[in-house]
């Protein structure tokens, strides 16, 4: 890790750089006039040139490029042009949100994932790891806001219609209840949990899915090997083979998968969000595309980007932690 | 036989490939077909309030029948949901030809070029993997007007690099073996070589993740268009059909959950067809 960490950051900031060019090359590439767009084509012409002006357009492309750069490194993102204030305050916003839920749902996917797929491993070829694989199959087929709205459907308005007990009826809009700042601590803490339980759901559902498949193969790969063997041959008990032999083994290639899952993840975000009119990033991407606000469009998209390298970073650190051979490797 | 002829008749052989190509057909057909046999009156947004949210396998006061009921405006679920499979297989399938070809000629020149184009073409390729792929989707939507040919061409250009990190692998791996190192002796020229020789035996890792190329491609204009930023309506297309059934979940369930149940059969059939390619691959690797 020591050495290869300084390749690790040199690749990430190439990553975003790449990134933030791309929003840029798309945002002046595209036929298309951005301005016109935005003002409608009604537009009178003096409107158009100060609109044009005051977002940096009339300019020479390098010098606008250079100057993205700049301000992109700096955090200076521009002034969102439908909500009037910075766009820096709108996405810093929405970022605390973004990773609660993303942080939340990672975390049950990885541990439901990883038990599930063990599980299934252990009783490999039966009629009941059947069953789960194809439940898996099916589940990770269903695009988030299909799963979204049926969850909405059944333990939002659901449980209101069948008269379920109320603790099963769950909030399927925004991140805190109306009012929920006059709470205690303890029943606000309970109101965000509450409202974090189906997007985090929907996300966990699909990533449990996903997981498991691969957990289960990696497993079964694992439980073939030499080392296995002697294992049991030395009188372990089955689950202690399972858990510290074959699933520890197995972990590698799931962090490896950790990151190649997660610009997957913040995709599900973007709908998740939407639908559940969660404050994050992927509201307020979608926000800004249906208003055509396109200082937040551009900030919000390398955003987007940094936090999935960010998160590469950390798989890497953790692919380290988890198995020593890769600590030197580029 | 060559490889690829052999990859194809070895997942025929597994059940999951012919039960996810029997679905595909029976889709396609639909989509063919339906709209030229469901003959539903179209001025039936002359009585909205007598049609609207009949349930399914049930008859509108005007004595027409709907297999799955019908939406908010009265319209044939059912006849919606064929008219919109039009669009979102030829999106899906146009999008994973782009997506295929964009990534079989990066990966062809990355592998067969070496070097420093080598190189650059893999840092973008990784740099391009790391952009979450709705994020810049919805970028790309928000420059140009919404349409069917603009998701075609943004989910084309967002999904080629797993495509392109099998080719160029397998261009690489290739490039070393005899019968091509025989066809450069015999003084035929590198594109020759690369084109009559390497490329055709490099794209069968790459049918695989054009197989799920295409399911994920469906499944993302679905989402798009669910968020109002992909097919505008009134054209159907299963993703703004689900989003118009959302708001009445609970009294038209059918309404967003036919189309839904489209997607994840279309999704699912794609990806048994390429789980079963995976297995005659990884079948022939071992020994």
């Amino acid at each position: 890790m020591r050495t290869a960490l300084p390749r690790r950051l040199l690749v990430a900031a190439l990553t975003v750089l790449l990134v933030v060019t791309a929003t840029f090359v798309a945002l002046h590439l595209v036929p298309g006039d951005p301005v016109r767009l935005f003002l409608g084509p009604g537009a009178d012409p003096a409107t158009v040139d100060a609109t044009r002006h005051a977002l940096g357009l009339d300019r020479p492309l390098p010098v606008q490029y250079l100057e993205w750069l700049t301000r992109f490194a700096g955090g200076r993102w521009g002034t969102s042009i439908a909500q009037q204030r910075p766009v820096s305050a709108v996405i810093g916003d929405a970022v605390g949100p973004t990773l609660l839920l993303v942080g939340a749902s990672l975390l049950l996917t990885y541990v439901g994932g990883l038990l599930l797929g063990a599980w299934q491993a252990a009783r490999r070829a039966s009629r009941t790891d059947a069953a789960v694989t194809a439940a898996t199959t099916l589940l990770y087929a269903l695009p988030s806001y299909v799963v979204a709205l049926g969850l909405v459907a059944t333990f939002a308005y659901g449980t209101a219609l069948w008269r379920w007990p109320a603790v099963l009826r769950f909030p399927a809009f925004g991140a805190a209840g109306l009012g929920a700042d006059l709470l205690g601590p303890a029943a606000r803490f309970t109101d965000r949990l509450r409202h974090l339980a189906l997007p985090v759901a929907t996300l966990a559902i699909v990533g449990v899915a996903g997981t498991a498949r691969f957990v289960r193969g990696a497993v079964i790969d694992a439980l073939r090997q030499p080392f296995v063997r002697a294992a049991r041959a030395k009188g372990l008990r089955e689950s202690r083979v399972l858990l510290r032999h074959a699933l520890r083994n197995a972990l590698g290639p799931v962090v490896t998968l950790f990151g190649l899952q997660l610009p997957a993840l913040f995709s599900g975000v973007v709908f998740v969000e939407s639908i559940f009119a969660w404050p994050g990033m992927g509201r307020v991407t979608v926000q800004a595309v249906l208003a055509r606000d396109y200082p937040v469009v551009m900030a919000s998209t390398a955003v987007f980007a940094v936090l999935v390298v960010a998160g590469n970073l950390l798989a890497d650190a953790l692919a380290a932690l988890t198995d020593p051979r890769r600590r030197t490797a580029a | 036989m060559s490889a690829r002829t052999g990859l194809l008749a070895g997942a025929w052989a597994d059940p999951r490939a012919r039960a996810g190509a029997a679905l595909i057909a029976v889709f396609v057909v639909g989509a063919i077909a339906g709209p030229l046999l469901l003959d539903h009156p179209a001025g039936g947004f002359a009585d909205i309030v007598a049609r609207r949210f009949a349930g399914p396998l049930s008859r509108t006061p005007d004595g027409a029948w709907h297999a799955l009921g019908t939406d908010r405006f009265g319209r044939d679920v059912l006849g919606r949901l064929l008219a919109g499979a039009r669009i979102s297989l030829a999106v899906g399938v146009l999008a994973a030809l782009v997506s295929t070809a964009v990534g079989v000629g990066a990966g062809a020149v990355a592998g067969y070029a070496g070097g420093a184009v080598d190189r650059a073409i893999v840092a973008v390729t990784d740099a391009a993997l790391a952009i979450p792929r709705v994020p810049f989707l919805l970028l790309l939507v928000a420059l140009v007007e919404p349409g069917a040919v603009v998701t075609v061409l943004a989910l084309g250009v967002t999904g080629w690099m797993t495509v392109a990190r099998l080719v160029r692998s397998e261009v690489r791996s290739l490039d070393v073996r005899e019968f091509v190192q025989a066809a450069r002796a015999l003084g035929a020229p590198p594109l020759r070589v690369l084109l009559a020789h390497v490329l055709p035996n490099a794209l069968t890792p790459a049918l695989v993740a054009a197989a799920l190329g295409v399911g994920s491609a469906i499944m993302l204009e679905a989402g798009l268009s669910f968020l109002g930023l992909g097919v505008q309506p009134p054209m159907p297309s299963w993703g703004n059909m689900i989003a118009s059934g959302r708001d009445a979940l609970m009294i038209a369930p059918w309404v967003s959950l036919a189309p839904a149940v489209a997607v994840a059969l279309v999704v699912l059939a794609f990806s048994w067809i390429a789980d079963a390619m995976e297995s005659v691959l990884a079948g022939e690797r071992v020994p």
